[in-house]
């Protein structure tokens, strides 16, 4: 597999890791509630097709990143740096 | 034997080599192979279930029988299963057959060839099920020791394989005609190619041709495109590379042979496996033939027509002086004209069509067909059975077959598409964008003229041109004559002898045919109750013949009996290759650090610790175990001083003027109120609430601070501050910056710690340096920084030099400690150290405990309205009283041994999974109260302290009865440590 980092170019999927879904580069606030911090820490789809995932750019640029990629045929259809996502998800 | 005036062997430079033993001479250019035949030896092994007679059937990888164990002398281990083929003959080779128990000519497990009624398909699931208890006594060991093609050394590989890595715009699988024509134009257009081959040089079938291309001998032409292709700077060629499978995002596997094509140096790599990313790849791999299943067909020296004429024109060998050929293309007349040319007696030309040409003078047996063979370990004679039923019995020394093409699709398959069967051409193709980005060219696409190649060769480069955004060039498409290809397939000849159909396997089209019946019907299920297409050759010349007699043993067709799935790797790939370089220190990386020489000189055992290396212990003259050592340097450090590398624990500099306010967010402590000068012990927790890590935070500047990590999470909690940096605090001024290797940081511990260090210095007083304080001083002349800092529960003090320093710092520490009456430690005093002082480590942080379990609620600010794991750490679950908490333990008699890793058990209970309360985190014998103690965690263990409870190791079988006591052991109240 072979993921573009915005940064590096394409590379060899092995240099990078994998953290999982998107859902978890959207924060909830700290007193959004029980039920949006255990949707934000555990509930996941799971559907086979399209889905957006975070990766770092492990050995490499270090940057973190969000990778669209198709689980059923593989194709990788682009990577944008999460640090551009501009929004501060902090207190 | 050998015909003068063929082939492109070097008659100049004769080789020799040994076969079993004997003695032969080839010449240079020859595989062994073809080395072989030359010298009319047909027999080569024995065949893996009935120990059959086999020899030679092609002249590429796809041979199913020509294996054998190659030595490669004092340069590591044989190689079992190197086909004779694919192997370039060299001075000195020496090979043996394989598969047989006693001499080759004489097989003592030919026995089974005899009792071949009763090993039909199936027959290990029908023989080996009962009695149930036989199984390991007495089928097993049996089945394992026949079982099995040729035997590996058990040696070291002592001949290194390699890695390599390449990269270009398109990728042409294949060197033959279309192949060829695909990289000329690809490269005139500027693209970088890069062109393999699996053969030795480009060619491919045109060196068998003796067509004319653009109006010259078809060598003329391929040494011109060769020399030309040679050339260009944009255009690499790879000869003996064999692409072994293709994945996502345009990257293949491919093994080079490299120093298996000369005799063993112990220098050049055997094998070197590629991966290659390619932005556009042709599949111009072309095509192998396809056998004819009749009646014993599988005597040593019947061969594939194409591999015969192969071995003529490539090498000059023909297999015997008198031949005949079964064949149902043209392609089989003409090779068998060819063969005639050169010299050989054909005896016959027998193909099965009532309509086949005769392209010369030669005694053609139309609408006929082989019924029987004859021969011991080579075949002498065939009996034809003529259209009108009439047989004649006739001796001949080799016999050639040609069933059809079976393209070779393999790698446009590897990514799941399934193949589709063209009744037209009679062959299973790939889909159209089976993997993307690949194209297909020439037979592999099952264009099976020469002049179809070069079309199909030159239309696959233009697409794949417009696919990489180039202009196509004005390079003419090479013109060869139109040819006449028609082959209809003959898959089998049908009677009641063995027809064999997988040579590799011994699967015959009975096995297939009693598969269909007993139910097996379904391609898949066919090929596992046969074991078809399961050898080490995949099947590739077996698998098309195989369906087709499925297919007709059901009643369905071709089309709908279908493939099984195609899975790299294409050829047979050895672990050795894949792994190249990951034997013994290339298996990981070794992380020292600058005390790393004077403590091996010292003769401490080093231990992994991840990736670093630490001493474990010091031994001196008359310590006979590690306890004794590491009881001796625990006393340096409560009695004296000691000394202790601790440059592994991870270090990280966290700037900028929002570096307070993100520390804050990552602890769960208050960091942003620490002063300039001082130090926090600091938690952080994951998201859900649970401990990620524990370390200290040391404010160096308004703007700076230096925080470290255990050594095991060193670079989880990089990655973890890095994505808490770039994705929840985009636009903080701030910047992490791992400096673990840039520092030798070494802990200087005991009651005289302070005289050490001050010795150092010029200007220390103790009081400027307080417990958690930490300050930047000269040490020795080099700039360092000094922190007041102990995890041992003494006073104790971390000297931080850059790394350059560290090894001299470290010599200069352990002099002074030592005529202190003091001395380095290791990692086991350290551990000692820290349990008798309660201090957790990732024994304790295990990933399922949270602060609270670990009595550490404190350090979860009330102030903060967020930082990470706050909201985690507040679920109901994480915050039940009744969660096991951290305890200490001791053994109620006061010796017996506590193990980390024990459960815990109420006194009274029956300790079984259910009754577990708890759990032993780590243990040791304590020397400074002189019996042992042990952390863990025990159900609401803080309101047990006082009771008794058991351990029990249901592994090392120990059973100790502990009293629940605090955590902390020695010096409850830090007060050593402090003042």
């Amino acid at each position: 597999m072979r993921i573009p980092c915005p940064i590096c170019g394409e590379r060899d999927s092995r240099e990078f890791r994998p953290k999982g879904d998107i859902t978890y580069a959207d924060r909830p606030a700290a007193e959004a509630g029980a039920a949006a911090w255990h949707s934000y820490l555990h509930l996941r789809d799971n559907q086979p097709g399209q889905i957006v995932e975070i990766w770092r750019h492990t050995h490499g640029c270090g940057a973190w990143i969000s990778v669209t990629r198709n689980t059923v045929s593989h194709a990788i259809l682009g990577a944008q740096l999460l640090r551009d996502r501009g929004q501060d998800h902090a207190g | 034997m050998r015909v003068e005036g063929k082939g492109r062997i070097n008659r100049d430079k004769p080789l020799n080599f040994t076969f079993d033993g004997k003695t032969y001479q080839g010449f240079e250019g020859d595989s062994l192979a073809s080395a072989l035949l030359a010298n009319d030896v047909a027999l080569i092994g024995r065949s893996f279930k009935y120990h059959r007679p086999r020899g030679i059937v092609t002249a590429g990888s796809d041979d199913p029988n020509g294996l054998v164990e190659l030595s490669r002398g004092p340069y590591g281990a044989a190689i079992p299963n190197t086909r004779a083929t694919m192997q370039s003959l060299y001075e000195g080779l020496v090979a043996n057959s394989q598969n047989h128990l006693g001499p080759l000519g004489f097989d003592l497990l030919a026995v089974n060839d005899l009792a071949a009624p009763f090993l039909s398909a199936g027959f290990y699931y029908k023989t080996f099920m009962w009695p149930r208890r036989f199984w390991e006594a007495v089928y097993e060991p049996l089945i394992r020791r026949a079982a099995g093609l040729g035997r590996l050394s058990r040696g070291m590989q002592a001949e290194p394989s390699e890695k390599a890595f390449g990269h270009c715009d398109l990728l042409v699988i294949g060197a033959g005609p279309s192949g060829l024509t695909a990289a000329l134009v690809a490269a005139e257009a500027g693209a970088d190619v890069i062109l393999v081959d699996e053969n030795t040089e480009l060619g491919g079938r045109l060196w068998l041709e003796d067509t004319v291309i653009d109006d010259m001998p078809a060598q003329t032409w391929l040494a011109q495109i060769s020399a030309k292709l040679s050339a260009m700077p944009n255009v690499r060629i790879m000869p003996r590379c064999t692409v072994t499978g293709a994945y996502d995002g345009g990257t293949y596997g491919m093994i080079e042979r490299v120093g298996l094509e000369h005799a063993p140096s112990g220098t050049v790599p055997r094998e070197c496996f590629w991966r290659i990313t390619a932005r556009a790849a042709i599949l111009a791999t072309g095509a192998v033939e396809r056998p004819i299943a009749f009646a014993d067909n599988d005597r040593p020296a019947i061969m594939m027509a194409g591999a015969m004429r192969s071995y003529l024109d490539r090498y000059g060998v023909l297999p015997a002086r008198k031949i005949a050929l079964f064949v149902s293309t043209d392609q089989g007349h003409r090779d068998a004209l060819a063969l005639q040319a050169a010299g050989a007696t054909l005896a016959a030309v027998i193909d099965p069509r009532s309509d086949a040409p005769a392209l010369g003078d030669y005694p053609l047996y139309r609408g006929a067909e082989v019924v029987a063979t004859r021969g011991r370990t080579r075949i002498s004679g065939i009996t034809i059975r003529d259209a009108a039923g009439k047989t004649t019995d006739m001796d001949i020394g080799a016999l050639g077959m040609s069933g059809g093409w079976n393209p070779n699709i393999h790698l446009a398959c590897h990514m799941g598409a399934r193949a589709i069967w063209n009744a037209e051409k009679s062959c299973f193709l790939a889909p159209e964008g089976a993997v993307p980005a690949l194209h297909y060219a020439g037979s592999a696409a099952g264009y099976f003229s020469t002049a179809e190649c070069f079309t199909s060769g030159f239309a696959a480069a233009i697409n794949a041109l417009s696919e990489l955004g180039l202009t196509a060039p004005h390079t003419p498409c090479p013109i060869a004559p139109a040819s006449r290809e028609t082959a209809r397939p003959h898959w089998v000849v049908s009677g009641k002898k063995r027809a064999w159909i997988d040579f590799a396997n011994d699967v015959t089209a009975k096995d297939i045919r009693l598969a269909a019946q007993e139910g097996y019907q379904s391609v898949e299920h066919m090929k596992r109750y046969t074991t078809q297409g399961m050898a080490p050759d995949q099947g590739r010349s077996s698998n098309t013949t195989a369906i087709a007699v499925l297919a007709d043993a059901t009643g369905r067709g071709i089309s709908e009996t279908g493939t099984t799935t195609y899975r790299p790797p294409f050829v047979p790939v050895s672990l050795g290759a894949i792994g190249a370089g990951a034997q013994g220190k290339g298996f990981a990386p070794e992380r020292l650090t600058t005390s790393h020489a004077a403590s091996v000189a010292r003769n401490a055992p080093m231990v992994a610790t991840g990736l670093w290396y630490r001493a474990s212990y010091f031994p001196q003259n008359g310590e006979t175990t590690w306890l004794q050592s590491c009881n001796r340097e625990v006393g340096y450090v409560r009695n004296a001083v000691g000394v202790v590398d601790v440059s592994t624990l991870g270090k990280i500099a966290v700037s900028g003027p929002d570096a307070a306010r993100f520390l804050d967010f990552v602890y769960g402590n208050m960091m942003s109120s620490l002063p300039e000068g001082r130090v926090r012990y600091g938690l952080m927790l994951r998201e859900d609430g649970f401990v990620m890590d524990d370390g200290t935070c040391a404010r160096v500047g308004p703007y700076d601070y230096v925080i470290t990590t255990t050594t095991a999470a060193a670079a989880e909690v990089m990655a973890h501050l890095e994505f808490v940096a770039q994705v929840f605090c985009p636009n903080w001024k701030l910047s992490l910056t791992s400096t673990t290797e840039a520092w030798a940081q070494f802990a200087v511990a005991g009651p005289k710690a302070f005289d050490l260090v001050a010795g150092l210095t010029t200007d220390l007083r103790r009081d400027e340096l307080p417990f958690m304080g930490w300050v930047a001083r000269d040490v020795l002349g080099v700039p360092a920084r000094i922190f007041r800092i102990s995890f041992s529960g003494e006073e104790g003090y971390e000297i931080a030099v850059p790394v350059g320093y560290g090894a001299s710092l470290y010599d200069a520490l352990l002099t002074r400690a030592e005529a202190m009456g003091g001395g380095p430690y290791g990692v086991e005093a350290l551990n000692v150290l820290r349990l008798e002082k309660g201090f957790i480590t990732h024994a304790e942080i295990n990933g399922r405990v949270t602060a609270g379990d670990l009595g550490m609620t404190g350090l979860l600010s009330k102030k903060k309205s967020d930082f990470i794991g706050r909201a985690g750490a507040a679920r109901e679950g994480l915050l039940d009283p009744a969660r096991p908490a951290l305890i200490g333990l001791r053994p109620v008699d006061g010796q017996s041994k506590i193990l980390a890793g024990g459960h815990l058990f109420e006194a009274d209970a029956k300790p079984s999974r259910e009754t577990s309360k708890g759990y032993v985190s780590s243990a040791c014998f304590s020397p400074t109260l002189g019996h042992p103690i042990a952390l863990g965690f025990f159900v609401d263990g803080r309101a047990r302290h006082g009771d008794q409870v058991k351990m029990v190791d249901h592994l090392r079988r120990q059973e100790t009865l502990c009293e629940i006591c605090p955590p902390v052991f020695f010096d409850p109240d830090g007060g050593r440590m402090r003042d």
